[in-house]
């Protein structure tokens, strides 16, 4: 379905992730973490371009592997994206709803 | 001679070990399997332990008696693989060069990956059911517990036998209606997914059936540490549970054998080809059952169903033929829901758990994704088919590698 995103038509999925990273933009970042109440600051982009770069990696993400990496501690990730961080901000970095494991 | 070693010889590991033997030529093959342990635990017994529904007899047996003629069982800790060196190195100190390396070196619990989730109330008030003496413990606390919060808990994804955890909330509800003393005890059920289970249909069935039961559900909790002496948990994002018995399932890793290779990831799971089970690591190097990283259940059903297309890629491979991309993530499980019925869930990398019968389409006798008394038996049935024909290799009349679509209500999927 489509949803309008920061003046443009958005392909998403039935719970709202980005069908096609290629529409991603900041402005419909910033428009996505608006509906959780989340302002993005410097913090919240270094971590978006972190998960986006190991998404392209084709690099499955995790909680623990975001703690690890250096970026944020996972302190700070639940800090910064409230509730459910690695959905939350897989989202507003426009790649696919983490597949949360078997 | 060449050799072909299989680290570990618990259910994937002594099952490639029968299907190998029969496969290799035994002039031109050693095959050599290493375990630390000499007892071979049925795992999933694990579960009934703790309500004194099997004893301890019924779930473990010698490694030996399972491990056929003509392959050489060395009861030895691995310390590392040399990868370049195409060897294994023993804690003792020996070297077994290898020509082709299987791993089958499973999961096991880490609970000192969580904050406070060790200390002096660890098999006290603080309990995993993941390892036989966990197990153990826990039944002689049961035997005697007067009542109480019970929480049931999962540290983090992804853990063997996911439903696993369910089952015992499930059973638990019994165990406590048979002892006449349910309006004693609150069951919750604390997880860090969004619901009951990792599929979504099957969520459904399983959120249904935990309310009809009266167990809560707190989803969504990621723990940051235990707190022993005030007997609660604590998440990151500032949620609390108290405790009177913590049934844990901690953190679940891969050997540290990995980590020490530098073959692992970040929990010392073998990254692998999902399709063919060939490691990323190196071309001669395969990996079976928990030890992989791939997206499929950890279950002993799932390393069944690989060891077939295993045996067949390793025969290619030493032939140099191309490997066969087979393994589609078939998974099949029985969920014991409690009170002698259980559901029958099967389903892989593409297909989420789905109604219908099984194994015969349209006959059963077992129901997918329904409570039935039918289903209990064969999770029952399904030790006496492990110990006598999954780890030996035989194959399971009617239950092929891959799934079958036939019998099967897609419709909704
Ligand atoms: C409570 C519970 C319930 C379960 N229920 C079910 C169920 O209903 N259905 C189902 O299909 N599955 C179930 N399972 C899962 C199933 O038991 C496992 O998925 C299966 O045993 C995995 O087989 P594996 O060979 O990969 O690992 P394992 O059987 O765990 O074998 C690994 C072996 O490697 C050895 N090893 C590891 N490191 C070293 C080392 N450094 N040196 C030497 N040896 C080493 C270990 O000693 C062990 O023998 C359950 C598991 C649990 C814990």
């Amino acid at each position: 379905m489509d949803k309008l995103l920061a003046g443009n038509n958005v392909a998403v999925t039935e719970d709202g992730y980005l069908e096609d990273f290629n529409q991603w933009s900041k402005e419909i970042a910033s428009e996505i973490a608006a509906e959780y109440g989340i302002t993005l600051g410097e913090d919240h982009w270094k971590v978006i371009l972190y998960i986006q770069e190991q998404y392209e990696k084709g690099v499955p993400l995790s909680i623990r592997s975001i703690g690890k990496s250096g970026v944020v501690s996972i302190k700070e990730f639940y800090q910064l994206f409230p509730d459910g961080p690695l959905k939350r901000a897989s989202k507003i970095a426009g790649i696919p709803k983490p597949v949360s494991c078997i | 001679m060449k050799n072909l070693i299989i680290l570990g010889a618990g259910t994937a590991g002594t099952t490639m070990a029968n299907l190998l033997q029969k496969r290799l030529k035994n002039t031109e093959w050693n095959i050599k399997i290493i375990d630390k342990n000499t007892i071979h635990y049925y795992q999933p017994g694990f579960l009934f332990l703790p309500f004194d529904l099997y004893k301890p007899k019924q779930v473990k047996k010698p490694i030996e008696q399972f491990i056929p003629s003509g392959v050489e069982l060395i009861q030895q800790e691995i310390d590392k693989i040399e990868v370049e060196a195409n060897e294994v190195l023993l804690t003792d100190g020996t070297k077994v060069p290898y020509d082709v390396l299987i791993i089958a070196t499973g999961t096991d619990i880490a609970p000192q990956e969580i904050d406070g989730m060790l200390g002096e109330h660890w098999h006290q008030d603080v309990f995993d059911f993941y390892t036989y003496t966990g197990a153990k413990n826990l039944r002689d606390k049961l035997r005697e517990w007067k009542g109480g919060e019970l929480v049931v808990h999962i540290a983090e994804m992804p853990i063997k036998c996911p439903v696993a955890p369910l089952e015992f909330a499930f059973l638990a509800d019994s165990f406590f209606r048979n002892k006449e003393m349910r309006d004693k005890v609150n069951i919750t059920y604390v997880t860090p997914l969004g619901g009951a289970f990792t599929k979504p249909k099957a969520t459904e069935a399983l959120n249904y059936l935990l309310e009809e039961k009266g167990i809560r559900i707190v989803p969504d909790f990621n723990i940051e540490s235990v707190d022993g002496a005030n007997k609660k948990i604590l998440d990151y994002g500032g949620k609390e549970v108290n405790y009177d018995l913590l049934v844990t399932v901690p953190t679940n890793m891969g050997s540290p054998v990995m980590e020490r290779s530098g073959i692992g990831d970040d929990l010392n799971f073998v990254p692998t080809n999902k399709a063919t089970l060939q490691t990323l690591v190196k071309d001669n190097i395969f990996a079976i059952g928990d030890a992989t990283n791939i997206p499929a259940s950890k279950a002993g059903s799932v390393a069944h169903f690989e060891s077939e297309i295993l045996t067949e890629n390793v025969m290619r491979y030493i032939k140099d033929e191309p490997l066969k991309e087979d393994f589609d993530g078939h998974a099949n499980c029985f969920i014991e829901t409690g009170n002698g019925k259980a559901l029958l869930i099967d389903f892989n990398y593409t297909h989420e758990p789905v109604t219908g019968t099984f194994p015969f389409p349209g006959v059963g006798p077992l129901r997918l994704l329904k409570e039935s008394h039918m289903n209990h038996l064969g999770k029952l049935a399904f030790r006496w088919i492990y110990w006598n024909m999954l780890i030996k290799g035989k194959h399971i009349p009617f239950v092929s590698a891959q799934m079958s679509e036939a019998g099967k209500d897609f419709s909704n999927n």
